[in-house]
């Protein structure tokens, strides 16, 4: 099974953490060493992602339109999201595509019936599910930042009173600590469930969904079931010092921290070589951020060689000699050898 | 590379974002908060770390004991009795709530809604 392996290789990375925690001294790897070699793969890996993408070259307009394009016949309406045919156009199908996840929208489930039948249904379960996951990944991102901000600026306050505002229980829960389960367990489940799915599925399909998942229950387990040593003023004092360089563990911390930590890291560092890369993908996809144009602009594919033209009598006047010799019939003849 | 004028400015975005903390925070690790515990006391109701650690779930724990369930028995600890009451009890060693309760909360933008209700005593220099 596909899912065997990453599962183990989660399960390892928490024995990994929650064993090594516990060593003395070894809480410095874990909580300083391991956040900040992850933090600068992260951004330098993603960069050097980004650029590579970058290198490669587009020579052609490849959008994927699904819409009428734009034509100057003024009663046929151009379907301007669907097939833009400018920059605004494109900038706007670019917005509503990273903030709304718009092709997901489209999303057909293919069954094959008696008959054999072959049906396409419109499925808004990816869509839902994961905006869901999406989002809420974002707003437990900025919530965290409460930890790492000193003092924590307004807009993380107002985010925190947002995703808290159901005041069940104490600590409060969060909305988000649901809706990010529920979207994981949405994203695996139909991985499991859909058979064409399932064959698709890869085992570095399969390992992010479990590293998230691990990392949102070490969270949820820390600030609702096992509170004991999760000093939450240590932890911001650790998490400040990161960013400001000048890192103390000043307590003994829980080794769930540690492990939580410690599957961020592993997150943050694997996120450049991983399908993770979406996140910068999205927008360097050419299916989706170019302008359905080619009818409009001429492209060049920039690495055309440079061809000068070559007319038949300038090729006459290089090669005549020779063909002549091969009897070869020419337009104008030789000049006369001068003796 | 293709487009650098465009990609070039994004990645510079990318990086302020996700390096946001260092420059917000400019380098000032800032100041551990110091509680100010009571002198005259010399135990809490549960020790020190258990306190620390589920203080909020005690305190919920009261409220929907005492005000949903009625049950307002005492409870003992070390031959004292004690009632299950934040302001009665709690606030009856820690005086100050802003020298106990708000050094800690304030430092981790925790906002509990104990004073939606309850009035918080009167602070005394």
């Amino acid at each position: 099974m596909k899912y065997t392996f990453p599962l183990a290789a989660v399960i390892a990375l928490v024995l990994i953490a929650w064993i090594g925690s516990n060593i003395p001294g070894m809480q410095y790897l874990f909580g300083i060493v391991i956040p900040y070699l992850a933090i600068a793969t992260f951004i330098i890996g993603f960069c050097y992602r980004v650029v590579q993408w970058a290198k490669s070259p587009v020579p052609f307009r490849i959008p994927t339109t699904c819409g009428q394009q734009y034509s100057p016949l003024p009663w046929i309406k151009q379907n301007k999201l669907e097939a833009p045919a400018n920059t605004s156009q494109v900038v706007a199908r670019m917005f509503l595509e990273v903030v709304l996840f718009r092709s997901l929208w489209r999303h057909t489930k293919a069954e094959i019936h008696d008959g054999p039948k072959l049906t396409y249904e419109s499925s808004k379960w990816l869509w839902l599910f994961g905006l869901m996951f999406h989002y809420s990944f974002l707003v437990v991102v900025f919530r965290h930042m409460r930890l790492f901000l000193d003092p924590v600026p307004w807009f993380i306050q107002v985010i925190e009173f947002g995703d808290g505002i159901l005041q069940i229980g104490s600590p409060g829960m969060y909305i988000t600590d649901a809706t990010i389960i529920l979207g994981l367990v949405f994203l695996f489940g139909r991985r499991l469930i859909t058979r064409n799915l399932r064959y698709l599925s890869l085992a570095n399909d399969y390992f992010p969904l479990f590293l998230i998942f691990g990392i949102a229950v070490t969270g949820i387990m820390m600030r609702f079931y096992f509170r004991t040593d999760v000093d939450i003023v240590a932890i911001k004092r650790l998490a400040v010092g990161l960013a400001t360089f000048q890192p103390v563990i000043q307590a003994e911390i829980s080794s769930l921290f540690y492990i939580h930590l410690f599957l961020v890291s592993v997150l943050l560092a694997y996120f450049p070589y991983s399908k993770l890369m979406h996140m910068g993908g999205v927008f360097l996809s050419p299916t989706r951020n170019l302008a359905n144009d080619s009818r409009m602009r001429r492209h060049i594919n920039p690495w055309n060689p440079d061809i000068k033209p070559h007319s038949y009598a300038s090729y006459e006047d290089e090669f005549r000699e020779f063909m002549v010799e091969n009897d070869i019939p020419v337009e104008k003849e030789l000049p006369p050898k001068a003796e | 590379m293709y487009d650098s004028g465009k990609i070039i400015p994004g990645l510079i975005i990318f990086v302020l974002i996700i390096t946001f903390p260092i420059w917000y925070n400019h380098g000032d690790a800032g100041e551990v908060p110091k509680l100010e515990l009571p002198k005259d006391a010399k135990q809490c109701v549960q020790p020190v770390a258990e306190i620390r650690a589920k203080h909020m779930q005690l305190l919920n724990q009261w409220r929907d004991e005492v005000i949903r369930d009625d049950e307002r028995a005492y409870f003992e600890v070390d031959g004292r009795m004690f009632q299950k009451t934040l302001q009665n009890t709690c606030m009856e060693c820690h005086k100050s709530k802003v020298k106990f309760c708000d050094t800690c909360h304030d430092y981790t933008t925790v906002n509990p809604y104990c004073w939606d209700c309850h009035l918080a005593p009167v602070e005394t220099e």
